[in-house]
């Protein structure tokens, strides 16, 4: 079986600093990937290089095209990239402010990447967004609404449809729940769990909360200092931490 | 007259914009940076097209200038005593007999010929300006073509009134690569941007843009497939000569909501009426 997204020895470095070094994994259809560390461990650098949002100084990141089979991601024409990130990629920003375009009503939003690839007629545009608003529990009756007058969580379930309208078969998340309340938060991975299982979406999901990887993520990765210090099945990882920074990553989260 | 270079701009200046001109000229649609000078008028009133007109004009040319289809508006009238002043070049307010023609929010009714130039006053030469805040991002769009989102822009218009709400600076897509901002006007002129015989020429003189349409270029006016584009009109034929064909400008004449509906063209209406078509509020 053809990985999804191949990734070899990226390396980044902030001048002398390291942001992150020498990170290789495979990603299969299908299968959800969980990235977990301390602040400044590298976990956003990376992402970012998969999602060609930063040229990595070295290695190379193979995805599975739909119509060229595996190609650099990396080595890519700008266009190429570009397109990739409008139809089979996703990324959902931590703020959803970020994702979303807060002038534009939430239809407007869900319907941008349809007409980025060509979509011209108005009416399927919005049974679309309607469609997909429904999907992840807003109102249809808000999709002439904007973002800005949303909850923080309905912002990120917005953005989520944003992203996934296109039909991707890669998202990359960067903390999708960081700065909702724990009800929220709940809410949304109930949600993210649903669409990824029924879109068979592959996923890499960057994150400090270890409760949202145990419920998402069918691998883990730990990174310290830029490097993976720890790989394996999440259940492995969490119930078994074999790095001692794992250990500590474990041993910190409360119980209530 | 003597204390000023021809059209006021000096000659390596001159030179500069045609430059940037014949770059617009080549690649039709594309935004052609250029240093932009003072203007001796403040930014807002016509200083990218006056730039333009005066790296064109030679000293044969008939000058023309409207300001919104008028030929007496203070713009226009500002404009042509300038190059009156610094060129010496004839004017004229008859479209057919003017050679280069600079504007402001209108084409003149009276279709342009072949060897005629219109120049554009351009306030805003970035059609994705009010979706895209950054230049960096607009150009690489630009550079990509990448414009999807200038259909979310008619997108939102319909999903709050029902209709595309934009009637003027309509965006256009030119040869099917560039998406254009065709200046302020109304969007009834827009098909007339399309297969003109003229050269058009636009400037934008803050914003330090020139782009041009050569003669014959495509032109579309962009929409949905279920909202085509419509280029709209006011319903009613122009009260003094009875056109029913040219843009009309709604005058409030009392104050009992009275009303009278013109051609904002006035020379056209002028024309119209010295041949002896009248309309029902002629005097």
């Amino acid at each position: 079986m053809t990985p999804l997204l191949s990734v070899q020895g990226i390396t980044k470095r902030y001048g002398a600093h390291i942001g992150c070094a020498d990170v290789s994994f495979d990603l299969y259809p299908g299968e959800v990937m969980g990235i977990v560390g301390e602040s400044g461990s590298g976990k956003s650098t990376l992402l970012s290089c998969l999602a060609g949002h930063l040229t990595p100084d070295a290695g190379q990141v193979v995805f599975d095209t739909r119509a060229d089979g595996p190609r650099d991601t990396v080595t890519m024409a700008e266009p190429e990239r570009r397109m990739l990130g409008r139809t089979d990629w996703a990324f959902v920003h931590q703020h959803a402010r970020d994702g979303l375009r807060m002038g534009v009503s939430a239809g407007g939003n869900v319907g941008e990447r349809l007409m980025a690839v060509g979509a011209r007629h108005y009416g399927d545009i919005r049974n679309k967004a309607t469609d997909w608003l429904d999907r992840v529990e807003i109102d249809a009756a808000r999709v002439d609404d904007r973002p800005t007058t949303f909850s923080g969580g309905m912002q990120q379930r917005l953005q989520i449809a944003r992203n996934l309208v296109t039909g991707p078969r890669l998202v990359f998340m960067d903390e999708p729940t960081g700065g909702l309340d724990v009800s929220v938060q709940a809410r949304l991975l109930d949600l993210l769990r649903g669409l990824v299982r029924d879109m068979g979406l592959s996923a890499i999901i960057v994150t400090h909360d270890l409760a949202v990887v145990r419920l998402l993520a069918d691998r883990l990765m730990v990174m310290k200092s830029g490097h993976v210090v720890e790989a394996g099945l999440t259940d492995q990882v969490l119930d078994d931490p074999q790095h001692a920074y794992s250990q500590l990553l474990v041993s910190s989260v409360l119980q209530v | 007259m003597t204390d000023y270079n021809f059209a006021y701009l000096d000659e390596q200046t001159k030179r500069m914009i045609r430059r940037a001109i014949l770059k617009g000229l080549a690649i039709p649609g594309y935004q052609v940076p250029f240093a932009s000078r003072e203007m001796p008028m403040p930014y807002g009133w016509g200083t990218g097209g006056i730039q333009v007109s005066a790296a064109v004009l030679t000293p044969e040319d008939r000058f023309k200038v409207i300001d919104q289809g008028a030929d007496d508006t203070t713009n226009a009238v500002s404009i042509r005593t300038f190059f009156e002043r610094t060129a010496g070049v004839k004017t004229t307010t008859a479209t057919a007999e003017a050679t280069v023609i600079q504007t402001r929010h209108r084409i003149p009714e009276a279709p342009l010929t072949e060897g005629q130039i219109l120049v554009y006053q351009v306030p805003i030469p970035e059609p994705l300006r009010f979706l895209e805040p950054r230049e960096s991002e607009t150009r690489k769009m630009h550079s990509l073509e990448e414009y999807g989102l200038m259909h979310v822009k008619l997108y939102e218009d319909i999903s709050r009134h029902g209709h595309i709400a934009t009637s003027y600076a309509y965006p256009v897509k030119v040869e099917g690569r560039y998406v254009m901002d065709p200046s302020p006007i109304p969007k009834f002129d827009n098909p007339k941007l399309g297969d003109m015989a003229a050269i058009q020429l636009f400037g934008a003189g803050r914003e330090q843009r020139i782009y041009a349409l050569p003669p014959y270029t495509q032109v579309v006016s962009l929409d949905f497939e279920d909202h085509p584009f419509d280029p709209s009109r006011a319903d009613h034929p122009c009260g003094l000569c009875g056109a029913e064909d040219s843009y009309l400008d709604e005058v409030i004449v009392d104050d009992a909501g009275g009303r009278m509906f013109v051609c904002s063209d006035t020379d056209y209406c002028s024309a119209r009426q010295a041949a002896g078509h009248t309309g029902k509020d002629a005097a």
